[in-house]
């Protein structure tokens, strides 16, 4: 993950308020997108990340891999991720 | 250690220019009942999706519409729109509440008969009223507002065979500062051919004229088209006793007043730019104080007011049945009513709201219906809170139009159902089965086995 470049500059902060230096763009992101932030600026794959939000949050019965594929594409929609998906 | 409530992931862009001078980003509240009944009933009882009518709101709204018009023009009579909305239970509501039948085709005069409206109740409008339906309406003492010359002519050779004496009114079209041309229907009365009307039913000799009728257009938020409407009105009525000795029973101003619904061109929404009940009879009012004649010759004012009254009363109740995220980014969210039985979508932004509560972070989406068809978008872009499959939403304000002019297109229109002015709730329209739309079918010999 470590030439995520865009990704890595994003700045969050804990409320959940996201600011875009390159852009000046500001968003806001929940705290399940918070987390799968700060997971994939640490370099954790698709994976882990989908059973760390199990093992955090109330997800039982939720299809928590594909919100997270489809947070992922968002990201890099948005021009925020330079990264495909990284699978294990 | 306990585990944190689940949300979907989600990040959503901060807009520029969402607040403004006339207020914020509207909100997406829960809409978790319905006059008092819960809208998880409704659907577990009534399946989904499902049009819902409030009593209560027609009483209401029909309450207002008296009120405003009665107080400034006492000889006001509310005539109901059937086109508008002609399920039986909807109709007798209206008619419960004082108002006539206002019908613009042999079917809704028949089914305003079906209703136990009294023929001299009825108000008959419309381009194509056959001989047949002329002579019922004319045995009936029907109000008939006649449309064009050769439906005049039709008119005396109906009133030539039953013998009797019948009283007709015409339909005129006019211009006004406020509203498109509205041309097609009657006869016009800036160019004279309104004038040439009533010589050629004096020198037939066999009609009455007793009324004018006319309607401005649809969906008028201004209410100085009204009164330009009923001044011209009244001052014809002038010319027609001062040149002709006749004096008017009545002149019909139609419909046409806007909803607090929201055109898809409009910024604000109609909550706000929609003018309430007493502007429209103010205007008319005034327009009506042109008339010449003595109070006790005051003629009675019809209003076929039908958008106004009813479309707030309906909603549709609706499930998500998938989330989506289109080529291009685009939030999707599939709902499983479709276009074929809200085709007001296309011209309103309706209000779409969750029927129970929601969490997390809104984000524009594309409300899609479930029809094979590339256009069936229910709203094309709205604000709106994560939904899962299964989430109950409501759509307001569709009361007007739309169960008079839902398609039956690859799969069932849905039950109707109202709720009385006590909470009770009955069915009012049963759904499509297989069987109602095969009971029209025939399979011809050569092709049965």
């Amino acid at each position: 993950m470590t030439g995520n470049v865009r990704l890595q500059e994003l700045a969050v902060n804990e409320s959940g308020f996201v600011f875009d230096p390159h852009t000046g763009l500001t968003y806001t992101a929940n705290e399940t997108a918070r987390y799968v932030i700060e997971q994939m600026k640490a370099g954790s794959a698709v994976e882990n990340i989908v059973e760390g939000i199990k093992a955090e949050f109330e997800a039982d019965g939720r299809d928590v891999y594909r919100h997270v594929l489809e947070f992922i594409h968002n990201l890099q929609e948005q021009g925020l991720s330079s990264l495909e998906a990284p699978v294990e | 250690m306990s585990r944190k409530p689940y949300e979907k992931p989600m990040l959503v862009k901060h807009q520029l220019g969402m607040l403004n001078k006339f207020g914020s980003v509207p909100s997406v509240e829960p809409m978790v009942s319905i006059d008092g009944v819960a809208v998880a009933e409704l659907l577990e009882k009534y399946g989904s999706p499902l049009f819902v009518f409030s009593e209560q709101s027609i009483v209401d709204k029909t309450e207002e519409l008296n009120e405003a018009f009665k107080l400034r023009y006492p000889k006001t009579t509310v005539a109901w729109s059937y086109k508008t909305n002609y399920l039986d239970a909807i109709c007798k509501v209206f008619h419960r509440e004082g108002s006539w039948a206002e019908v613009v085709s042999e079917f809704e005069y028949d089914k305003a008969i079906h209703n136990g409206v009294p023929g001299s109740r009825i108000i008959f409008n419309g381009p194509l009223k056959p001989a047949d339906a002329l002579e019922k309406a004319f045995r009936n003492k029907s109000i008939v507002n006649l449309d064009n010359f050769d439906e005049l002519q039709t008119a005396e050779e109906v009133a030539e065979k039953i013998n009797e004496d019948v009283s007709i009114g015409i339909r005129v079209n006019l211009g006004t500062s406020a509203t498109p041309p509205w041309g097609r229907f009657g006869f016009n009365l800036d160019n004279g051919q309104a004038r040439d009307a009533v010589r050629r039913i004096l020198a037939g000799g066999k009609l009455s004229l007793n009324g004018l009728h006319c309607h401005l257009g649809t969906f008028i938020q201004q209410p100085e088209a009204y009164q330009e409407q009923s001044a011209k009105l009244a001052l014809f009525a002038n010319w027609l006793r001062e040149e002709h000795s006749i004096t008017l029973d009545y002149i019909d101003i139609g419909g046409g007043i806007a909803s607090c619904n929201t055109l898809h061109t409009q910024y604000l929404p109609g909550s706000q730019t929609t003018p309430p009940l007493s502007r429209f009879a103010e205007a008319v009012s005034s327009g009506l104080s042109e008339l010449s004649c003595q109070p006790d010759d005051y003629p009675t004012l019809f209003l076929e007011t039908g958008r106004a009254l009813i479309d707030d009363a309906g909603y549709i109740l609706t499930s998500v049945v998938a989330n989506k995220r289109l080529p291009d980014g685009q939030r999707s969210v599939v709902i499983d009513a479709g276009v074929n039985i809200l085709f007001t979508a296309f011209w309103y932004k309706h209000e779409i709201v969750p029927a129970q509560p929601v969490s997390g972070t809104p984000e524009q989406a594309i409300i899609h219906g479930p029809l094979c068809m590339n256009i069936d978008v229910i709203r094309p872009s709205l604000l709106f809170p994560p939904v899962e499959v299964g989430d109950k939403l409501v759509i307001k304000s569709v009361g007007a139009y739309n169960v008079t002019q839902w398609m039956q297109f690859i799969t069932y229109r849905p039950a109707v159902v109202m709720i009385s002015t006590s909470g009770e709730h009955a069915l009012i329209r049963r759904a499509e089965e297989l069987s109602t739309i095969t009971d029209m079918e025939e399979v011809p010999g050569w092709l049965q086995d």
